[in-house]
């Protein structure tokens, strides 16, 4: 119990938060924690969602917050991941085993994107990587063994110690507890001298290269992160849906991850957090309006462009 | 004999579908030119100019009749409609950030929410639904043995070089071309000349939206039918046009648009490709050409750093 403390305590100086703010964050994590004894099936399938969004949202902020490198394809690392559990389990293998295998093939695709491509200016990366996102998808869409147009169906539950993980609260659990790893991750690499490489990247390459950073090799370092972080969602959400088809990983879907990153502030961990639980709960609390909710989305990312271009939380400048 | 045929058949639709792809192409490479902003909404913009002419056609096509003089006139009318939407954008969206002096990738990811905004606008008012154009354009043309010309397509590909033209004479021998090429070599200087910088720039979206509109509506009386999101995957590739022919240059776009017709239409003919693949192709010429030369063709080469 001690050591636990000793974490929260630890976690609040790496988060820089005030003794109430401490406070505010367990009485959070407690209610977190709970919500499925008190919830309905909806709510929990909508949090287990928000959950979802915030691991691939964590994933992209390295990328486009720490690194400061526009990423519109960000969909094809989940897309990779996603394939990738679904292929192996359908060759028989468990899930878990899977999940190493997801992970190297994302960041190959990382290295494959990252590689040849990160000399380039912002703008033109931005288009390399939408027209790798758009590959991806029509790949999948045309290969054999990825199901072709239909996709993947009838992926097996995995199951942990016996226990098949079928109901919507075993899901909301598991996406927690990468929530929490993936928090601690993004904490970790933001405080290493690799975060403060990319923070340095972001702000002044010249200077930053003069002072014997290799720029390719750190930008490529956070592709390959953010990737296996996307590699990662995606085998997970491959065995949530028991069905994966390539329209999934469209260009939208890398779109409203950037948005989530954008929303919340670039290269603020509660920034990214706060912008995915905005994404997924946009659209349910505006069911109503339908097909206009994806409209208003378009004018408020302009609108927060304009008026917040660091975001609604920002990171602060030391 | 059979082959040349079929590769002579093969270049004339690789030059329709490359005028399609030089007339989009012009519009990212004027914008790029003149401030350095990859419009991401520009795709959409052609797609709103298919729909307004689309639209224009309707009304007219009671008094003017189907052919090709209502054809005119809704094209006329939606490269004008457009042509302000864009300078709209450009007022609303870009032009706050450009006086704010924001980071460039504020100004892309804004260009991202243009296009979203473009794309769901339409989808909205149309209920997603495909709408046919209705010509009155028949099948009838030339024929060179087994080569079918038809005059819908001799018309496009003029029609396009007359407004190649009309611009290329627009940006060099009139007073405000004159002052959009000044604007891309020093803004600051220019406003010191008096010239009014943010007028000129929004000039460019004028004339670089309603080039789009005009293969808008084009791309609607060639293939008949149009829906909202047409103007996504086309206006990759007229990006891939213009950094084919080297962005922000003018006779670069041109080029590139017909080069990157011809080389889809050849590859969609490869066993190997095939039109399933025909995409991947493109965006992989794009991406070795963004890797190994991204000054393009015509580009002139510049060392920077964002």
């Amino acid at each position: 119990m001690g050591n636990s403390v000793g974490l929260m305590d630890r976690f609040r100086k790496i988060l820089g938060l005030r003794k109430t703010q401490g406070i505010l964050l367990a009485v959070l994590s407690l209610l977190v924690i709970l919500l499925p004894l008190v919830a309905n099936n909806y709510i929990e399938e909508v949090a287990t969602n928000t959950l979802f969004y915030i691991v691939l949202a964590l994933g992209l902020n390295i990328v486009v917050g720490y690194a400061g490198l526009v990423d519109l394809g960000y969909a094809a690392f989940f897309a990779v991941g996603a394939y990738t559990t679904g292929i192996f389990m359908k060759f028989g293998l468990n899930f878990w085993l899977t999940i190493p295998i997801a992970i190297l093939f994302s960041v190959i695709a990382g290295i494959i994107i990252g590689g040849p491509t990160l000399r380039l200016r912002s703008d033109y990366l931005a288009i390399v990587t939408l027209g790798f996102g758009e590959i991806t998808r029509i790949t999948a869409r045309n290969l054999k063994i990825t199901g072709g147009a239909s996709g993947l169906v009838g992926i097996q539950r995995p199951s942990i110690f016996g226990h098949i993980l079928n109901q919507i609260t075993d899901f909301y659990y598991l996406f927690l507890v990468l929530v929490v790893l993936a928090i601690i991750i993004a904490i970790r690499l933001h405080n290493s001298r690799l975060g403060r490489a990319w923070q340095y990247i972001r702000e002044d390459e010249d200077a930053a290269e003069a002072m014997g950073i290799d720029p390719v090799k750190t930008k490529l370092y956070a592709y390959m992160i953010g990737a296996s972080f996307g590699g990662i969602a995606g085998a997970f959400f491959a065995v949530k849906m028991t069905a994966i088809s390539p329209e999934t990983f469209a260009f939208t879907q890398s779109a409203l991850i950037l948005l989530a990153v954008i929303l919340g502030g670039m290269g603020k961990i509660p920034g990214a957090i706060l912008g995915a639980a905005f994404l997924v709960l946009f659209p349910e609390i505006f069911r109503g309006i339908g097909q206009m909710r994806m409209l208003l989305f378009g004018i408020l990312l302009v609108i927060i462009m304009i008026f917040r271009p660091q975001g609604l939380w920002p990171e602060r400048k030391g | 004999m059979t082959v040349f045929y079929i590769v002579i058949q093969q270049i004339v639709n690789g030059l329709i579908l490359g005028s399609f792809y030089s007339l989009i192409a012009l519009g990212y490479s004027m914008v790029y030119g003149i401030i350095k902003l990859l419009n991401f909404a520009h795709g959409d913009i052609y797609m709103v100019g298919a729909f307004v002419g689309y639209g224009a056609l309707g009304i007219l096509g009671s008094r003017l009749g189907i052919g090709w003089l209502g054809i005119a006139a809704a094209l006329l009318i939606s490269m004008f409609l457009v042509g302000l939407l864009g300078m709209l954008v450009h007022r609303l969206a870009y032009q706050p950030l450009i006086n704010k002096r924001a980071p460039r990738m504020s100004l892309l990811i804004t260009a991202v929410g243009v296009s979203f905004t473009l794309f769901n606008g339409v989808m909205v008012l149309t209920n997603g639904e495909y709408k046919t154009f209705n010509t009155g354009l028949g099948y009838e043309g030339i024929s060179l043995g087994l080569v079918n010309i038809t005059y819908t397509q001799i018309i496009m590909v003029v029609a396009t070089g007359i407004l190649m033209l009309t611009l290329y004479w627009f940006i060099n021998r009139t007073l405000y071309g004159k002052a959009m090429r000044a604007i891309a070599l020093d803004q600051d200087a220019c406003r010191l000349m008096g010239i009014n910088v943010t007028k000129t720039i929004g000039l460019t979206f004028f004339v670089g939206s309603a080039l789009a509109a005009a293969a808008g509506v084009m791309a609607g009386v060639y293939y008949g039918s149009i829906q909202f999101y047409m103007g996504f995957v086309i206006g990759l590739k007229a990006f891939t046009a213009a950094v084919i022919g080297g962005i922000g240059s003018i006779p670069g776009a041109m080029i590139g648009g017909l080069i990157l017709g011809l080389l889809e239409t050849a590859g969609t003919q490869l066993p190997f490709i095939g039109s399933a693949w025909k995409d991947v192709f493109s965006f992989g010429i794009l991406i070795l050409l963004l890797v190994f030369k991204p000054t393009g063709i015509l580009g002139k080469s510049e060392i920077e750093r964002m």
